[in-house]
């Protein structure tokens, strides 16, 4: 595949990740943020997510199991990661985290478990997204080519 | 007070007045509240420390200060364009002779002053006048004064004020002028007095900073003559907010130190979350600024302490201790110049060098902005009660940080 093709490949795939309402506007503040002197700011702002979002689910869970469950704990370790999910511009990762501090506030321990199980979902679906998006600017790097400037014009 | 200074009164020591005007492009005194200005817990309207910030002491603890050194305060203003407060100190002028008792440098000197001129030139000295009865702000502070023994210095170096106490046009020339006239608080003495002695009585002690070797010296205020109403304070004015802090030798040293930096904003993010901070320095960094980072409000309080910062972006929701409560007790620092509260909240004030560190009396106000998500617990409303001087909402975009900046930085 050539880089011209390469790259409309990747324009047409970050579009549908907005169109679907997987990143928002904020994941354009992260690309604007990278240059030259910090080439690869998007990729270690993300793995950084995944890593802390990976141990905030692990004790999400723990918590959840309790006999007696915590609900203040809980409320916390869910806005970390609404604001973390939040500043990357992970939206659907973000919004399934307000939906899930409403019901900790309800201190319903199905709903809650439920919701836990959605943004395990929704961090993995996005998770996988990006890596799809890293490895097509990886191929269109190696090949010579540049990754385009994205427009959120739709 | 140095029995040996007086004998000492000869040719080779002059007193002069030494004078200092603190002035701002703030939001000016009203020509009403002037009367009252100098009272404890005054402030120019009922909501103004809502708006502004401060407590109504700063002045009040100027005045009692000025007033024990002998010296005078004076305030003139203009509402919306400034302020300008005037203080004139005695000063001791002598130059050093083969038997200069070297008590007189030890003796309650403006530390400042004996490192600005050379010591083989001249010494000097303000002074004090200790007492053994009474502590700094006894009940009888402003009532009774020590008219201070100044032979060979002009008895009346300022005229008398209007008997209103009128604010009038500050002098501008020397103050060795007796023709000069200054506005002042005068005869708000008198009638401050019955009122501070009340407050007095019912213990409204008034609290000052351990640092200045001063304020460990008991003092007691003597009656002055009822014709030098004027009394005056240190005062030390930061921004378009009135400050009263307590002159330590150390915050000139403090001062000067920061000189080199004063061009660049000292900027400190507390913030918990590992992913915001990396992202807000990034973005921060595009901006051209650096920035110290701290995890949460603890962690703020003793960054404060330690170091002087022109804005602070407060992450209001954080474990430990949330940023409205953290906001709360950097702001009483500002007000008391102490850090009792933070005590009491279990912060232990770390041990600094020299004593002269730890009660740096800050500079100025500092901004901070609270990085709100904008939930109820969250809103604005919360943010400005803490203390808070705006608020960006989350999540941080590079535009919101522009302009926040851009707004405080001037």
């Amino acid at each position: 595949m050539e880089v011209g093709q390469m790259q409309r490949q990747w324009l047409d795939y970050t579009r549908s990740l907005f169109i679907e309402g997987f990143l928002d506007g904020q994941f354009l503040q992260l690309e604007q943020l990278q240059d030259d002197n910090n080439p690869d700011f998007v990729v270690e702002v993300v793995s950084l997510f995944f890593q802390d979002s990976h141990k905030l689910l692990n004790d999400l869970t723990i918590a959840l199991d309790q006999k007696s469950v915590d609900f203040k704990k809980i409320d916390a370790h869910v806005h970390q990661l609404k604001g973390s999910s939040s500043s990357i511009g992970a939206q659907r990762v973000k919004n399934c985290c307000i939906a899930f501090r409403n019901f900790c506030e309800e201190q319903n321990t199905d709903a809650c478990l439920k919701c836990l199980h959605q943004v395990k979902q929704e961090c993995c679906l996005v998770k996988n997204k990006l890596e799809t998006l890293f490895r097509l600017e990886q191929q269109i790097m190696a090949a010579g080519g540049s990754i385009p400037m994205m427009e959120l014009s739709f | 007070m140095n029995g040996d200074t007086e004998e000492e009164n000869h040719s080779t020591e002059t007193t002069v007045w030494i004078r200092c005007d603190v002035y701002d492009t703030g939001i000016g005194i009203p020509e009403k509240a002037i009367p009252t200005l100098f009272k404890r817990y005054m402030q120019v309207s009922a909501d103004h420390a809502r708006k502004y910030g401060g407590t109504g002491l700063g002045l009040a603890i100027c005045k009692q200060l000025v007033e024990l050194m002998g010296g005078r305060l004076t305030v003139s203003s203009k509402e919306h364009v400034g302020s300008t407060f005037t203080f004139i100190l005695p000063y001791k002028v002598s130059i050093p002779s083969s038997d200069e008792n070297s008590d007189d440098t030890d003796e309650l000197s403006d530390v400042d002053n004996n490192d600005a001129v050379s010591d083989d030139l001249t010494e000097g000295f303000f002074q004090f006048q200790p007492r053994t009865l009474g502590s700094l702000f006894s009940s009888n502070g402003s009532t009774r004064r020590t008219l201070h023994k100044f032979n060979g210095f002009p008895s009346n170096p300022f005229a008398l004020p209007s008997p209103n106490g009128v604010v009038s046009k500050a002098v501008t020339n020397s103050v060795e002028d007796s023709s000069s006239v200054v506005a002042d608080a005068s005869d708000l003495t008198e009638s401050t007095s019955s009122s501070d002695h009340r407050e007095n009585s019912e213990g409204g002690a008034v609290k000052l900073r351990q640092g200045c070797g001063d304020s460990s010296k008991e003092v007691n205020n003597e009656s002055r003559k009822s014709s030098n109403k004027c009394e005056g304070l240190i005062m030390k004015k930061e921004d378009e907010n009135s400050r009263c802090v307590s002159r330590c030798s150390g915050s000139r040293e403090e001062d000067s130190s920061k000189e080199c930096c004063r061009s660049k904003p000292k900027i400190l993010l507390v913030e918990d979350n590992k992913i915001n901070v990396m992202v807000t320095q990034s973005m921060m960094k595009r901006l051209g600024y650096s920035m110290d980072v701290v995890n949460n409000g603890v962690e703020a309080v003793k960054a404060v302490q330690r170091h002087t910062y022109d804005i602070i972006l407060m992450d209001v929701f954080m474990p430990v201790m949330n940023g409205l409560q953290t906001t709360k007790l950097i702001r009483s620092y500002e007000e008391t110049g102490n850090w009792d509260a933070a005590k009491s909240s279990g912060i232990e004030q770390i041990q600094q060098i020299s004593d002269y560190e730890c009660c740096v009396p800050p500079r100025k106000r500092i901004h901070i902005i609270a990085m709100t998500a904008n939930t109820v617990s969250e809103s604005a409303e919360e943010c400005y009660a803490n203390g808070m001087d705006s608020f960006v909402s989350k999540p941080v975009t590079f535009q919101k940080l522009k302009e926040c900046l851009e707004q405080y930085l001037r």
